[in-house]
């Protein structure tokens, strides 16, 4: 199970960097969300994976999963929700007001 | 256990939820934020004479004890730097109070600059990892919004590019986190140093060290800079200067507490070493590039760049002194950067531009600005008796006693160019020929009188670090003093 996911976090990374090396914003954004995702995969899969047990039931439960990893993953979710929006209405206002998204003319326009 | 540690977080945070619900009341928004950072500079104030005379404060959130729930921990150095933060971030809200424009104020400015403050204090003062990405991201949020503020093109194309590289530096940090939370089995960060200090070196925490030193570079700027000229310099003067005076610095913090505490000096894998040619680059670089530019703002980012090099060069040496070195002119370059920033404002401001050729003859308008700029270069440059030379002093004597003669070569080839530079750039400027037309109208090209005071509070407050070097020498070895002794943080989360 583990290897599956770490092949998993592992193509979600490559595909993530490759996409974030594209022209287009759009695509820079959703390797951005897709670099974030494959590292929240890893958080889940470093903490050890366990079947069948609930995070936490109480002082005498007799077997459970950490909980630590889950809650860090829900914060990183929420960053990265919060911050992959404001990149979405940026890029749109960019593509607004300089009448591109590819990232080379963005470059040029504004120099000018 | 005191809940004065927490004070620097929470009331620049409440100060900014407070300020949400007067959107369209400029005045009332100026008034409680400055009302806000007064009372947190006091409550800083009030942490770093606590710890001073107590020693480190704790607070273990909600009650939680250290190795379970999250700490905050103030030691010395830590609220040092968040009383200097604070102070300094006073400095930029007096001046951005109406040369921002009504626009700005009116769509939240306010409130990104508290919460901007808050991420910063609560970066230097969290003891664990993990609510340090937290509070990171606090401050990258709050900097993406106030970069973008006014949407101009440039603007625009500057976030972009400031907000792709912060993002994916982020994702590395987690990641970091998930393999140092799998392999070590904590995030706190006294207990990350005990037990990395029991686990040895090798293998994995060899490349984790790297992929925070790569992290925190990215942030402070450190080899990694090729964001920071281009970002700073499309907002305005005030958002410059905050931005100069704070961001980068806490990066640095985070890279000093990183190789000082979790992965020492001496700790298998030399990242000390990398951090030492990194330094070098940079300052080399960032000498170039002061050098080659010839617009005001470009100048001063590539001075931003050429003090990160010289606090790497301290942090790489590791020494007592070096340290105590680095923390002094931490301090020193948070007031100075700001000051600079200020007055590059206003410079701009009164040219109607920013290059360097379209501007010239402006003591016989702005006689005070022009001699508070030329004091400023001096104390960045390092001039005895201005605060710049007692930091970059010790950096060098910690340097040369450690035997990198090399990098204090450089150190002090590159104090030079900065001061090349900048006089370089006062001369241009305020000396130079006037040119025959302002650019814009002249009743735009006015500086107040209110700015200018706020400018020269400031500057004084430079002068007065410069001749109060004693002060400031011995809190810096007290910084350093818990700095090259983990085990005193270690113990102090601990005994709570």
């Amino acid at each position: 199970m583990e290897l599956l996911l770490a092949l998993a976090v592992g193509a979600l990374f490559g595909v993530g960097v490759y996409m974030i090396l594209a022209r287009s914003l759009l695509r820079v954004i959703l390797g951005l969300s897709l670099l974030t995702h494959s590292v929240h995969l890893l958080l889940l899969t470093m903490s050890g994976l366990k079947r069948g047990a609930a995070p936490l039931l109480g002082e005498h439960a007799e077997r459970y999963v950490d909980p630590l990893p889950q809650a860090l993953i829900l914060t990183s979710i929420v960053i990265s929700f919060g911050v992959t929006s404001l990149y979405f209405v940026l890029a749109y206002k960019a593509y607004k007001s300089i009448g591109t998204d590819d990232t080379e003319q963005l470059r040029r326009e504004a120099n000018d | 256990m005191t809940n004065l540690v927490v004070l620097p977080l929470l009331l620049p945070l409440c100060t900014a939820v407070l300020l949400l619900f007067f959107k369209e009341k400029v005045i009332l928004q100026r008034l409680i934020s400055a009302a806000g950072i007064a009372v947190t500079a006091a409550a800083s104030a009030l942490l770093l004479a606590r710890a001073g005379s107590d020693g480190m404060q704790t607070l273990a959130m909600g009650g939680w004890a250290a190795p379970f729930g999250i700490v905050f921990a103030a030691d010395f150095f830590a609220a040092l730097l968040v009383t200097a933060a604070s102070v300094t971030t006073g400095f930029c809200l007096a001046y951005a109070m109406g040369t921002v424009g009504p626009e700005r104020e009116k769509f939240y400015f306010y409130p990104f600059l508290n919460f901007l403050l808050a991420g910063v204090n609560g970066s230097f003062l969290t003891g664990d990892l993990f609510n340090l990405f937290v509070c990171f991201e606090v401050m990258l949020i709050s900097s993406y919004a106030l970069l973008v503020l006014g949407g101009t093109k440039r603007q625009l194309k500057a976030t972009l590019g400031y907000m792709l590289v912060n993002i994916v530096s982020s994702t590395l940090f987690v990641a970091g986190v998930a393999y140092l939370y799998g392999m070590i089995g904590t995030l706190n960060m006294a207990q990350l140093s005990a037990r990395i200090a029991e686990a040895g070196s090798g293998g994995m925490l060899d490349v984790l060290s790297v992929f925070f030193l790569i992290v925190f570079s990215l942030k402070a700027g450190l080899f990694l800079f090729f964001w920071l000229p281009e970002a700073y310099e499309a907002p305005p003067a005030a958002v410059s200067a905050l931005f100069a005076a704070l961001l980068t610095k806490v990066g640095l913090y985070a890279l000093i507490r990183t190789f000082t505490l979790i992965f020492p000096a001496g700790h298998g894998f030399a990242a000390q070493e990398w951090i030492a040619w990194m330094a070098g680059a940079t300052m080399l670089l960032g000498a170039a590039g002061a050098l080659a530019s010839k617009d005001v703002m470009r100048i001063l980012n590539y001075n931003i760049v050429i003090s990160v090099g010289f606090l790497a060069f301290g942090l790489a040496v590791s020494g007592e002194k070096s340290l105590q070195g680095a923390v002094f002119y931490l301090i020193h370059d948070m007031a100075v950067k700001a000051l600079l920033f200020l007055l590059a404002g206003m410079m701009i401001r009164a040219a109607g531009s920013g290059r360097l050729d379209e501007m010239g003859g402006l003591i016989g308008r702005l006689p005070l600005v022009g001699w508070m700029f030329l004091v400023a270069s001096l104390a960045a440059a390092g001039i005895p008796p201005l605060s710049g030379f007692g930091g970059k002093l010790l950096l060098v004597q910690g340097g040369l006693e450690a035997g990198s003669h090399l990098l204090a070569g450089i150190s002090l080839a590159t104090s030079l160019v900065v001061l090349y530079a900048l006089v370089r750039l006062f001369m241009r400027a305020f000396w130079g020929e006037a040119p025959a037309s302002l650019p814009i109208p002249a009743e735009e090209a006015r500086v107040s009188r209110a700015h200018t005071a706020c400018a020269a509070a400031l500057c004084l407050l430079v002068v007065l670090m410069g001749l109060g070097s004693e002060w400031m020498v011995q809190a810096s070895a007290e910084a350093a003093r818990t700095l090259v002794s983990p085990s005193d943080y270690i113990d102090a989360v601990w005994k709570e």
